[in-house]
């Protein structure tokens, strides 16, 4: 079991800084995320972005942003549980938490910070009538073990770096792959793109497009699709997987369920006062919380895991008064016993 | 000041007549945020996550299709032959009267 001081569900920006903030009042924040990496959307979708509206920087890429956060926090020694989903939260009898992940792993701690914005990234599934009906029996849209393909004829859809480095991979283990894209034109690296026109060239990877797959052929499992080549008919095609990467999109999943008062795809928490949910002990910060006058920025997720913190404070220390540091004054000292100040002026005759 | 005048249907049909800036630099997703309509944003409007996606019901002209945009529109769902990215699309005076509906939710 981990145990820590304040729990935070997702290591995007506003969860980060709010380990910084705790770390000031000396309390140890954990992080679970359903990415492999924290950073959120800004390593998720959008790294080479540059964003404009971070106080003190001009422009600052989306990515960067995050690498600054990870340093900025990095003396308060943060725990990180990655690629793993927060599925249930039971309050025990001393009024703390303990919270599961999808995979068992399990945290135990007296405050909860969902910082969840949007939701957790899951896999973005095409429309297709049946589809759910084969999931894991022929259709995946994660590849955990690529193994499974070996010999195997495979169909993947898409038109993004996934899709294309999928394929050349897969080109090497599977008897056959075939690339589906609703356009001539892929969107991904170079040398990808390269790799995948030579692959063509020799036979190993086959190519439809501009096309889309229309539906799914089989009894207990994927026997086959439908291709539908644009102003053709549809066609038939034999084939044991069907891998569709189309990206992630963030789902508010398992915390809808877990009795928060929801508005909105989003958390409502009782005022700006301290961000706490309807349940007391669990907080709501950054995108993934609503109330009067909200908005969904960044530097404003950052006020809201400050404010957090010294509300967490005086849960776990009752009766202790406010804590306000300032970094300037007293410097920072981190758990792992570094120390960074301001140097001193030093007093000293010259004459 | 000049706002224009937009009427978006939602995903259960019904339409909201909404006022739109000119002069704020707005495109069509973040109108719909402003008005809390079920748009997503999740990208913040850099054509990268189709959440904006809508269809274009009546004949105005719009600013050409990127390549960003185009690419993008290849991976959504639903997509119609007029299917556009809210975010792509800059309220101007010229979009006065212009009708269009939410794409599903993907």
């Amino acid at each position: 079991m981990i145990k820590t001081d304040i729990l935070i569900i997702g290591a995007g920006p506003t969860g980060l800084f709010a380990v910084f903030e705790a770390g000031l009042l000396k309390l140890k924040c954990h992080l679970i995320d359903a990415l492999a990496q924290p950073g959120g959307q800004c390593t998720e979708i959008y790294p080479k972005k540059p964003i404009y509206d971070i106080p003190a920087f001009p422009e600052v890429l989306a990515g960067d942003l995050v690498t600054n956060l990870m340093e900025q926090i990095k003396p308060f020694e943060p725990g990180f549980t990655l690629g793993e989903r927060a599925e249930t939260i039971e309050k025990q009898d001393d009024g703390s938490f303990i919270v599961t992940t999808n995979r068992g792993t399990q945290h135990h701690a007296p405050i909860v910070a969902i910082a969840g914005g949007l939701g957790s990234f899951e896999p973005r599934k095409p429309p297709l009538e049946n589809i759910a009906k084969f999931e894991d029996k022929g259709v995946e849209y994660i590849i955990k073990n690529p193994e499974i393909y070996r010999e195997k004829r495979i169909v993947i859809a898409g038109g993004g770096d996934s899709a294309l480095d999928w394929a050349i991979y897969l080109a090497n283990v599977a008897g056959e792959v075939v690339l589906v894209h609703r356009r001539n034109e892929f969107r991904g690296a170079l040398d990808s793109v390269e790799k995948v026109a030579e692959l063509k060239a020799q036979g190993r990877i086959q190519l439809i497009t501009p096309a889309e797959v229309t539906a799914l052929n089989g009894t207990d499992k994927l026997e086959g699709i439908t291709i539908q080549k644009k102003d053709e008919d549809p066609i038939n095609h034999p084939c044991d997987h069907f891998i569709p990467l189309f990206g992630l999109a963030p789902k508010l999943g398992p915390i809808a369920n877990w009795g928060l008062e929801i508005e909105k795809n989003a958390i409502v928490v009782n005022n700006s006062l301290d961000y706490q949910t309807n349940i007391p002990g669990i907080y709501a910060i950054g995108d993934v919380n609503t109330y009067p006058g909200k908005l969904k920025l960044i530097l404003c997720g950052f006020h809201e895991a400050t404010l957090m913190c010294q509300s967490a404070y005086q849960r776990i220390n009752p009766g202790k008064k406010n804590v306000l540091k300032y970094t300037t004054v007293s410097g920072i000292s981190g758990f792992d016993g570094s120390k960074k100040e301001a140097p001193k002026a030093v007093v000293k005759s010259i004459n | 000041m000049s706002d224009v005048t937009i009427k978006i249907t939602d995903r259960e049909g019904e339409v909201h007549k909404v006022q739109a800036p000119t002069d704020m630099a707005m495109n069509l997703m973040e109108v719909c945020k402003a008005y809390e309509l079920p748009v997503e944003g999740t990208c913040g409007g850099m054509a990268m996550c189709a959440s904006c996606q809508c269809y274009v019901l009546s004949d105005h002209e719009l600013p050409e299709m990127s390549i960003d945009e185009d690419m993008m529109l290849a991976e959504a769902f639903y997509v119609k032959d007029n299917s556009r990215l809210g975010c792509q699309i800059p309220i101007t005076e010229e979009l006065e009267g212009l009708e269009v509906e939410l794409a599903p939710e993907s």
